[in-house]
């Protein structure tokens, strides 16, 4: 399974931080400064995957954006690879070209974005139509609220 | 500012940018202070806050905590969120839960409310937020509050599609936190059958469960074989038009085909050929896929194709039986080998150590070792490189093992800083495994040292000495080359302790050379000894009295070096006592007893390698190896381990053959020893208790610490001017250290003076003991004081906290300490208790008690050191199973590394019912019916850690006959299994 899945920039800022396994706070905060260390020194030309601690790590830069995933030994690094990019084709399609202030700005989106695709650390739903769908039906109900929220106003404010 | 997709929150829009135009950290803190400050006094005052206001303030609070600053309120707030009847504002109220609150925290029983709300709610959108909250925080005491309901969700014939998706994977998070907390049922069958649900995602979900619900019994799941097999096939034959968007870049299904190959993986090849036939059909297909040209130049593309081939290859490598099939997936690999994506080639070189390792494939995958070879050498990439190292080792056999140490020597001159010492020890092992000729073995080490000294740990030379020492018709030929060795200029300090070890031993086998004559020699290495470090000088000073026996002629010039006050005085107190203690052996000793106590080095016996238990450890903690990969090498290790010839076990069933295999270096202790680790001391007394030196007491002359040397051939000189504590255990500490493994109450020490008693509780993976300090005599204590300290590499393993005692113990008065312990992880060493105090009694009585000694006078100072009896048995709680479960798991856990096992002679009388009980006290639940021999005895338990419960099972066969025992353990960690195997040995 994989056991977390981290967004940084090429600045080493961190733009996403999802964990797939309890750890403590000061925990989480030396492994992303640790990773996010490693990865950068990494060159254009090395493979995607190094051995970390008693994990594989498995990262792709899309942009001016690493994703960077922890998995277990027994997990499969190409497929990790896809599943990076998987999750890449539904921001952009979700956004429309997605670039880093997407994700900085609609941070929560890029959350229920990623559980639509994944719980646990295990993938959830592999079809882009379907996660697509699961969200878009979040946003309808989003707008129902608004709708029915600015009724509540027109009607208070007539009152 | 990008435009905000749904209804946006601009509150929360506008603060983020405010932050982005933050032009120094100092301004970023001081706007995100004043943020919190309004949203705190938002919170606080304005009772009228809605909905939408109180989901603003929580994104923002959110954000904040991402930017990596501390988050202390609004958890209230956002508890309330959940209880809101709109979706968003219920959605950023889970969203901070999952993120931010602490799985322990008070909060957790509202939360847990919620969610059950939520789950029985009709709208299955919400039943859905409320699933990915539980897998996000997948607690324990998630998992018993709510393991009950997600099993009914998943199977119910009502559930949507995304709602099984969803709770297959909350109940395997759930699941993975805490198996027992999951009511079995029927449900488990019914999820075996989701294999052939018509949802491709429902599918793939259900297959990540059951992969880990068969785990540990895959029995129960046997049927599982035939539905993924089936399902396997219909992927693989189907077009990409066929599953639609579950094609991914032309390719059918990656993700649920390669879980597919995951979860067959946790079984042997099916037994009914058709299952069998139409699976390899499968494996086939995919290789031959392998070979078309690609239907995308995409990236994405070759890759999920490719997972879905490695995987294959894992399975065909899992199941070991097809050759046709082991030999096509080496010969896919080898191409991998050449492919200009490196992702490949690193892939391909892990993929293929685990070939190597399969008797079918073993040959093909020899063929490619000029390109491995080639690979660490051109390679850009570390991480390749290190793959490329482990390859040739897995490779490497008779046949090539000359060419392999060979390139790997070659290449160790410029190898990565990073890999050097692991590509060190693998050189030591390989060259030690395959060595035709043990005079290859021994130049293959010296040019390890010559190359890479700094890399050589400990156990490398101690390896080299012990070979040499076993293997008589290479023993001449080492000193020849240690001493032309020796003859550079600058040498590696590891070559002088080489080097003075071996002519030590071996010197009179060169010494007829009148180039390499005794004084020679002596000079040489006399040379080198004022750049050597304590340790080293150290042991060149036993090299000297050995030579003061080998080559009397020089003896004159030896006891000049040894007089010199740079020996004599030394500051080092170790080098100091060998020096007068040498000196003294040599000028009092006849010849007879010279040779007697400093007789050649008997023959180790023969245990599994330190340099293998070494690079496990190594690898297991840096490198993540596979297991599978760790397992095969083992496996041929094994089978190449017992050092032929000239090897004769001169200690068999004593204890301190244990010691031996879990400290090699300690037998060396004799004239080696600085080491002043406990484990050592028995070993010593053991082999030195001939009759020979019934003059000296050899414990105060070959062991460190002062204290233990109470008389001895310390009294020869002044009493010592200093009485003060080293640290060293006090004698007897080892000994009722074990006292302790199979109960937890009892007397710890014992003297004149005083008595420890020692009362355990255990409970989970916590722990108290309650310490009885009694005071013996009819005066008082003062300044007493007991504390507790853990080893440096036990801290992060054990937490424990001691409280204060008083620092007077009155005549005849008993105290008591209280010990909390927790067990993080799994642990080998054990605490140790330091007691001190000062009696007032007189010289003689604390000579009497054999643990006070000093210069006498009133007040002395008692220093006593013990081994708290904390072991990781203590943190068992016993295990009931059937015979089936039994016998599951026990072959579940077959990899070598997780199995220990020991055969020692019995030192009690064998009785049934006190091995029992033995057994019992351990922790264990003994298992009846489960052996089908009665006399064996069968145990399962659990072990509580902090991070991890390992499941351990047992296995005793008492041999009445030839009073020997055999112990196995299987756990799922090596530490764990081999440290209860040592434990559990001295029982019996």
């Amino acid at each position: 399974m994989m056991q977390f899945m981290l967004l940084f920039s090429r600045q080493g800022k961190l733009r996403l931080q999802k964990w797939y396994v309890a750890h403590q706070d000061k925990a989480k905060k030396k492994i992303t400064r640790e990773l996010i260390s490693t990865v950068l020194a990494r060159k254009p030309k090395m493979c995607n995957f190094l051995e970390w601690r008693d994990l594989k790590i498995v990262y792709k830069r899309y942009a001016s954006l690493y994703f960077c995933c922890a998995i277990e030994e027994s997990d499969n690094e190409l497929l990790t690879l896809e599943i990076i990019h998987r999750y890449v084709e539904l921001l952009d399609k979700y956004f429309g070209s997605v670039c880093e202030l997407d994700i900085i700005f609609n941070f929560e989106k890029a959350y229920f974005m990623l559980d639509e695709l994944m719980i646990g650390g295990e993938i959830q739903e592999t079809s882009k139509k379907h996660v697509l769908k699961a969200i878009q039906a979040q946003d309808l109900l989003q707008e129902d609220e608004h709708f029915s929220g600015s009724k509540k106003f027109f009607l208070d404010s007539s009152s | 500012m990008p435009a905000v997709r749904g209804e946006g929150m601009r509150g929360l829009a506008v603060f983020i940018s405010d932050i982005r135009n933050c032009k120094s950290k100092e301004a970023e803190v001081k706007r995100i202070n004043k943020e919190l400050a309004n949203i705190r006094s938002k919170f606080k005052g304005d009772k009228t806050l809605d909905g939408y206001q109180k989901k603003k303030y929580v994104c923002k609070l959110l954000f904040i905590f991402l930017l990596g600053h501390d988050i202390d309120f609004g958890h209230m707030e956002a508890v309330n969120l959940l209880s809101s009847n709109r979706y968003t504002e219920k959605q950023i109220g889970y969203l901070f839960i999952s993120v931010l609150v602490n799985e322990n925290s008070d909060m957790m029983r509202l939360v847990t409310e919620n969610l059950k709300t939520d789950l029985s709610s009709r709208n299955p959108i919400n039943i859905n937020l409320a699933l990915h909250c539980i897998a996000n925080i997948g607690s324990k005491a998630m998992a018993e509050a709510l393991g009950g309901e997600i099993p009914k969700l998943l199977v119910s014939s009502e559930t949507i599609d995304q709602v099984k998706q969803s709770s297959s994977l909350c109940l395997l998070r759930l699941y993975r936190t805490s198996p027992e907390a999951i009511p079995k049922g029927d449900w488990q069958n019914r999820v075996i059958h989701l294999l052939n649900d018509q949802h491709m995602g429902v599918v793939t979900a259900a297959s990540s469960l059951i992969h880990d619900l068969a785990l540990t019994s895959t029995d129960d799941y046997k049927l599982a074989v035939g539905l993924s097999v089936s399902r396997l096939s219909r992927i693989v034959t189907s077009s990409y038009t066929d599953l639609q968007d579950y094609t991914y870049y032309f390719v059918p299904a990656p993700w649920l085909a390669v879980k597919l190959l995951r979860l067959l993986q946790l079984f042997p090849p099916p037994d009914d050929p058709a299952v069998r036939g139409r699976l390899n059909e499968c494996l086939e297909t995919i290789l031959n896929k392998a070979q078309e040209p690609p239907k995308s130049k995409k990236v994405q593309h070759s890759n999920s194709k490719n997972a879905v081939l490695f995987e294959a290859i894992n399975l065909i490598i899992h199941h070991d039986s097809e050759p046709n099939l082991l030999v096509r997936a080496c010969n896919q690999l080898g191409q991998f080998l050449q492919h200009r994506e490196t992702n490949l080639r690193y892939l391909a070189l892990e993929s293929m150590c685990h070939l190597a390792s399969s008797e079918f494939s073993r040959e093909a995958v020899k063929k490619h070792l000029e390109t491995v070879v080639n690979a660490l050498k051109t390679e850009r990439d570390v991480s390749v490189r290190q793959r490329a190292v482990d390859l040739l080792y897995a490779m490497c056999d008779k046949s090539n093992a000359d060419e392999i140490v060979g390139e790997m020597l070659d290449y160790l001159e410029t190898a990565d800083y990073s890999i050097r010492e692991e590509m060190v020890l693998k050189v030591a092992i390989l060259s030690e495994k395959f060595a035709v000729d043990y005079t290859w073995y021994v130049d293959t080490i010296l040019n390890l040292i010559r190359i890479a000294g700094d890399y050589v740990s400990e156990e490398v030379w101690y390896r080299v000495i012990q070979i040499v020492i076993n293997r008589e018709d290479v023993q001449g030929y080492a000193a020849k080359t240690v001493f032309e060795a020796l003859q550079a200029p600058a040498c590696h300090e590891n070559m002088v302790k080489v080097g003075g070890y071996i002519l030590g031993e071996f010197g009179n086998l060169i010494a007829g050379d009148p180039r390499s004559n005794p004084l020679v020699q002596f000079n040489l290495l006399h040379s080198k000894f004022h750049l050597c470090s304590a340790s080293t000088r150290g042991l060149l000073l036993s090299t000297y009295i050995k030579f003061i026996n080998l080559f009397p002629e020089i003896k004159p010039t030896i006891q000049e070096v040894l007089k010199n006050d740079n020996q004599l005085r030394n500051a080092d107190a170790e080098l100091q006592q060998r020096a007068v203690e040498y000196l003294k052996l040599s000028v009092i000793s006849s010849a007879d007893i010279l040779a007697t106590v400093l007789e050649e080095m008997p023959p180790f016996p023969e245990r599994e390698s330190s340099l293998l238990a070494k690079l496990k450890k190594k690898t297991g903690e840096a490198a993540g190896t596979n297991d599978e990969k760790e397992a095969g090498k083992e496996k041929k290790e094994k089978k190449a381990q017992p050092l032929p010839a000239a090897i004769e076990i001169n200690n068999v069933g004593e204890s301190s053959t244990d010691e031996v295999a879990a400290a090699p270096p300690s037998l060396s202790m004799d004239l080696l020893g600085l080491d002043t680790t406990p484990a050592s001391q028995p070993t010593v007394t053991s082999l030195f208790e001939t009759p020979a030196v019934p003059a000296v007491n050899n414990v105060g002359l070959f062991t460190n610490p002062p204290p233990a040397a109470n008389g001895g051939l310390l009294d020869v000189f002044d009493p010592s001017p200093v009485a003060s504590d080293t640290g060293a255990l006090t004698p007897g500490a080892e000994e009722n250290f074990k006292k302790f493994i199979c109960k937890n109450n009892g007397v710890l020490f014992e003297n004149d003076l005083l008595q420890i008693g020692v009362k355990g509780e255990y409970r989970t993976n916590l722990g108290r003991l309650g310490l009885f300090y009694g005071n013996k005599t009819s005066f008082q204590f003062s300044n007493f004081s007991s504390t507790v300290s853990c080893p440096a590499e036990l801290q992060p393993l054990l937490k424990i906290t001691a409280e204060p005692v008083g620092s007077v113990v009155e005549a005849g008065a008993q105290v008591q300490q209280m010990v909390q312990l927790e067990c993080v992880q799994e642990f080998e060493e054990a605490p140790i208790l330091h007691v001190k105090f000062s009696t007032s009694a007189n010289q003689e009585e604390a000579e009497r008690s054999g643990s006070g000694w000093g210069s006498g006078g009133t007040g002395t100072m008692q220093f006593i050191n013990l081994k708290l009896p904390v072991m990781i048995s203590n943190f068992f709680s016993g295990a009931a199973m059937t015979s089936d479960e039994f016998f599951t798991r026990w072959k579940q856990l077959s990899l070598p590394q997780q199995e220990a096992q020991n055969i020692f002679q019995a030192t009690t009388s064998m009785d049934t019912e006190a091995d029992k009980s033995k057994l019992v006290g351990f922790g264990l639940t003994l298992l009846t019916d489960v052996d089908p021999n009665p006399d064996n005895f069968v145990g399962a338990g659990i072990i509580h850690t902090q991070e991890a419960k390992i499941g351990c099972l047992l296995r005793l066969e008492p041999s009445k006959n030839a009073k020997m025992y055999r112990l196995t353990l299987r756990t799922s960690k090596q530490l764990v299994s081999k440290r209860l195997c040592e434990l559990l040995s001295s029982q019996f």
